[in-house]
């Protein structure tokens, strides 16, 4: 009972201190992208003359000088249009091809199944620049340098192995008895996979649609590479001209379209905060 | 049955599947559903990923400017690195980034982990806020912004000038501190990390510390007593995963030095010049065996990380 008494107080007090070393932290952590934020509403000038987070003067002007800075007939819609493009692109590939991988290595009878994991595995830390240069051959012989081809194409070849890792696992804590129960009323592997396993991997699914978008989405080296003309640049491509074109003259506009680029991944944050944590603190997801 | 059959399994061609149902054994009928699930993976592993890698070894011998064809010249390419001022400069700024940015990004995440799992209220606005920079951290954006943080007039020399040190020049235009700015980028991106850390210590059960407490151990032998060895494993993963992506870190350097890589070098990443070589100068052969060391590298400092791991990493019995 004594230690108890002498303890609490003890607890109690870090317990504090604890919340205060958390909050500076996290202010220290945001206040970046909150002065962008707010540097983006400043005009030109007050930039960095004006250091408050609250604009003294509030204007739009840099979002509407930032968005036809680069000369598109859509402005800087046209990279959005393309981003989304390639990440939608991106996400039905990844979650139709890996689904599959997925419920064969996880499922299935499968002959030489330690060989093809194994490899699959390795393919996972296997860096992209490993292999970027006679993709780049590839894919030029074929014609399809300055199309989306190249981002989407390998998306729906299962080439994101990480995910196929991450339903793998989610597959495999599903219960044994729901294949005998299926095969018991005379259901085939191809139903079986339509009708019980992928609705059941709906989490592991939705992960990787949301991951997917969100790496794609700011994925820049592939897009670099593939991309050579500005009416069909992705978002991070498009910023990288903006900021070439202007150097360090305006930065009202490349910050304005800065912030519009990471709207989309901030709301997916929020409408799918809770799963995009728990998901990573459960397979150990990398980024 | 080819997998033409298994598609075709309409009303009409029913009869037929059963006939061949019985005529194939079981095992080998759900071998080959397998394989069909499989397909896509096969085509991508054998087209985009081994067939690559075998083009680029092949290409790393070679001189190869997209032009003309490949023409052999031997090992030529990796003796021409070790005299190449620039790729000694690439391995060196990387070997500074991966040192620094890995251990400072994992104590980070580690020591943030630990305070909040003191069952603290508000953890999971705590969480989100601290997760959010890996999410953007990647991005071109937020590599703009840093580029605009570090320079002449940016946040830090504003904050600096607030403590009474004026005249600072931009951290990013000098070559002595530019890579720490992309370090400290590195580092703010702790959150994946963080939360890999916090479940970890969420899985150590309550009573070790109450039987350490007991035996009155304090906070601080706890932590090296129980914590510590029980987290090793995720330490490890957490070790590996982060190296592995800091060797490939291309964007933040690629943004902040306009593509250079510059100033003098400074942040000229192994990945940027690959990027250099093969697009920039069409040097496909030379950026080819560039990429096949850089390969090297990471499986050589994975091994290392996988063999000392016997020496460190801690696995309790009953798993």
């Amino acid at each position: 009972m004594r230690t108890y008494q002498v303890a609490r107080p003890v607890v109690r007090w870090p317990k504090v201190l604890i919340h205060i070393c958390l909050i500076v932290g996290a202010v220290l952590m945001m206040y970046p992208v909150v002065w962008m934020l707010s540097a983006s509403f400043k005009p030109e000038n007050a930039i960095f003359s004006d250091p408050g987070l609250l604009p003294k003067q509030f204007t739009f002007q840099n979002y509407v000088s930032g968005w036809t800075a680069l000369a598109t007939p859509l402005g800087f819609g046209t990279f959005f249009w393309n981003s989304f493009l390639v990440s939608v692109g991106a996400v039905i590939g990844n979650v139709i091809s890996c689904s599959m991988a997925a419920y064969a290595f996880a499922r299935l009878k499968l002959k030489f199944r330690p060989l093809w994991f194994a490899i699959m595995l390795g393919t996972v830390m296997l860096p992209y620049h490993a292999i970027v240069v006679p993709q780049y051959i590839l894919f030029k012989s074929v014609g399809w340098i300055n199309t989306f081809l190249p981002l989407i194409v390998p998306k729906f070849l299962a080439t994101d192995a990480f995910f196929i890792f991450l339903m793998i696992q989610f597959m495999r804590s599903l219960p044994r008895e729901l294949d005998e129960a299926a095969k018991m009323d005379g259901c085939g592997p191809i139903r079986l996979f339509w009708r019980v396993i992928l609705p059941l991997t709906t989490p592991a699914l939705v992960t990787t649609a949301i991951f997917t978008f969100i790496w794609t989405w700011s994925d820049f080296f592939s897009q670099l590479i593939f991309l050579n003309t500005l009416q069909i640049y992705t978002l991070p491509v498009a910023l990288r001209t903006f900021l070439d074109s202007t150097g360090t003259s305006s930065y009202g506009g490349l910050f304005a379209m800065s912030i519009l680029s990471l709207l989309p991944i901030f709301g997916f944050f929020l409408a799918f905060q809770r799963l995009l944590t728990e998901g990573i603190s459960t397979t150990g997801m990398k980024g | 049955m080819s997998t033409t059959q298994v598609q075709a399994g309409q009303v009409g061609a029913n009869k037929k599947l059963q006939v061949e149902k019985r005529k194939l054994p079981l095992g080998v009928r759900e071998n080959l559903i397998g394989y069909l699930f499989l397909l896509p993976w096969f085509l991508g592993l054998f087209t985009l990923t081994i067939g690559p890698m075998l083009g680029s070894l092949y290409l790393s011998f070679t001189r190869y400017d997209l032009l003309s064809a490949p023409q052999w010249i031997g090992l030529q390419n990796f003796i021409a690195m070790f005299s190449d001022i620039r790729f000694l400069d690439a391995l060196r700024v990387t070997a500074i980034y991966v040192v620094l940015s890995v251990p400072l990004k994992l104590a980070v995440a580690l020591l943030v982990a630990l305070a909040l799992n003191k069952g603290l209220r508000g953890l999971g606005i705590y969480r989100a806020v601290y997760y959010v920079p890996s999410l953007l951290g990647g991005s071109v954006a937020i590599a703009i912004l840093w580029r605009q943080i570090f320079g002449q007039n940016g946040i830090v020399n504003q904050g600096l000038a607030l403590l009474g040190i004026h005249g600072l020049s931009s951290w990013v235009a000098d070559p002595n501190t530019s890579v720490y700015t992309l370090i400290i980028l590195a580092a703010w991106q702790f959150g994946s990390p963080m939360l890999i850390f916090l479940a970890g210590l969420k899985q150590i059960p309550g009573e070790m510390y109450e039987a350490a407490g007991i035996d009155g151990a304090g906070p601080f032998s706890k932590f090296l007593q129980i914590t510590l060895p029980l987290l090793t494993p995720i330490i490890f993963f957490n070790l590996v995963l982060q190296m592995i992506g800091a060797f490939q870190a291309f964007t933040p350097a690629f943004i902040v030095s306009s593509g250079s890589g510059g100033p003098y070098d400074s942040t000229l990443f192994y990945t940027l010049y690959i990027y250099q070589q093969g697009f920039g100068y069409f040097h496909m052969g030379y950026a080819s065996a560039m990429a096949w060391v850089l390969l090297m590298i990471i499986a050589l400092f994975t091994a290392v990380a996988f063999t000392s791991s016997r020496f460190w990493v801690f696995y309790q019995d009953e798993r």
